[in-house]
């Protein structure tokens, strides 16, 4: 259905021909401030499923690269003594940029976490008495046994750091992202 | 639904006896959310009891929607220029300040330009605006050409004004003596041309000046 224009009155007095094109872009009367043609809705489409398709290009282009970058490598963290019951250590792993927590939970158990914390990236903190990993900057608070978040904004755990305990070294070999 | 092309909104302020009855009329309106857009103005309170009720002109080239910046400004199909579009409205007041009638009113707390649309959900049905149903005196005056003709033989309708070298065309219609010979109201012009009356008090209290010192 086309809509009939009017006859466009601007303030300049010029005719229709004459107007700029935002003119009929941005029409004064709701009637044609509605009507969408049908050339106009197609490129809407068009243009709406090529960003879809270029996102999901990015997803598959990431999930190739990070396959590509290998196993994570095996490193040395600490010795089994270095590090008292409630103690935390803090090390760099996978990449020297990714700061995590090493943390005895027990005589028998060590648990680590990556310490950006899954809200806005901040370092939690570890609390071994309360069992818990504690975000000061909107107090947020995750389980200090699984890394499921337990309070405030976090909503998903905190990847986890597998560790493995050979001799008297413990070693970290490999990242478990958190699932929620 | 649509305004009926024969009804017509005639404004007459030579008629109005300012008892603000289109004020408290205008914000039981529903479109209005209680809130009134209709304007008393005195033209000369210091002189004058004089009132003019002020409504939207509903022009053909509204400058309101001409200045808006956010495009929220919409005329309907039927020439009545509505309230800002809520969802658009950015409440940046440009419509308050461009309107050479001083129609639009900037909702603050509500940041919406809200201004009189005809009351638009009666006046699409057949009924008339809120002001002009309760106007004791009809300066507000809602109907068609013929009864504006039949009632009010001394007068005639206009719809032309000139702000400087603005020219504007309304769909609402002022009216003007019927012997007078204008084409337009030169709104700007009149702010320079002072009342009969003023000049008469100006000159009467400036002597009493002179007499006392």
């Amino acid at each position: 259905m086309k809509v009939a224009s009017p006859e466009i009155v601007a303030p300049d007095n010029r005719t229709a021909e004459q107007q700029p094109h935002w003119r009929q872009e941005f029409p004064i009367d709701s009637p044609q401030d509605d009507y969408r043609s049908r050339r106009d809705f197609t490129k809407l489409m068009v243009i709406t499923s090529f960003a879809f398709f270029v996102g999901q290009a990015w997803i598959v282009l990431l999930s190739r690269l990070r396959r590509a970058r290998g196993e994570a490598p095996l490193q040395d963290i600490a010795s089994v003594d270095e590090l008292p019951v409630g103690g935390a250590k803090l090390f760099h792993y996978p990449g020297p940029g990714d700061a995590s927590l090493l943390v005895r939970v027990s005589a028998g158990q060590f648990v680590a976490y990556g310490q950006k914390c899954t809200h806005l990236s901040c370092p939690v903190i570890p609390k071994p008495k309360a069992q818990r990993l504690h975000c000061p900057c909107h107090e947020g608070s995750f389980d200090l046994r699984t890394g499921q978040p337990l309070a405030g904004p976090p909503r998903r755990p905190l990847p986890r750091i597998l560790l493995s305990v050979r001799g008297n070294r413990i070693y970290a070999t490999g990242v478990q992202q958190g699932v929620v | 639904m649509a305004v009926p092309e024969a009804n017509e909104f005639f404004v007459d302020p030579s008629r109005c006896i300012g008892c603000n009855g289109c004020v408290q009329a205008c914000t039981e309106c529903d479109t209005h959310k209680g809130y009134s857009m209709i304007q008393l103005d005195y033209i000369d309170r210091a002189d004058s009891p004089q009132t003019v009720p002020v409504v939207c002109m509903h022009c053909e080239s509204p400058t309101c929607a001409e200045v808006c910046p956010a495009d929220a400004i919409k005329r309907s199909e039927d020439g009545v220029v509505q309230s800002a579009r809520k969802p658009r409205c950015i409440a940046c007041n440009n419509c308050v300040l461009a309107c050479p009638f001083g129609v639009p009113k900037m909702n603050t707390a509500m940041h919406l330009m809200m201004k009189c649309d005809m009351c638009y959900d009666r006046t699409s049905v057949g009924k008339k605006p809120m002001c002009a149903s309760v106007c004791p005196s009809q300066a507000l005056f809602f109907g068609t050409r013929d009864e504006i003709e039949r009632l009010r033989p001394q007068s005639r309708p206009l719809n032309t004004f000139k702000f400087g070298a603005q020219v504007i065309k309304t769909k609402v219609n002022m009216m003007v003596p019927a012997r007078s010979t204008v084409e337009h109201l030169d709104v700007v012009g009149a702010l320079y041309e002072p009342t009969v009356g003023n000049q008469l008090e100006d000159s009467l209290s400036l002597d009493e000046i002179g007499d006392g010192e």
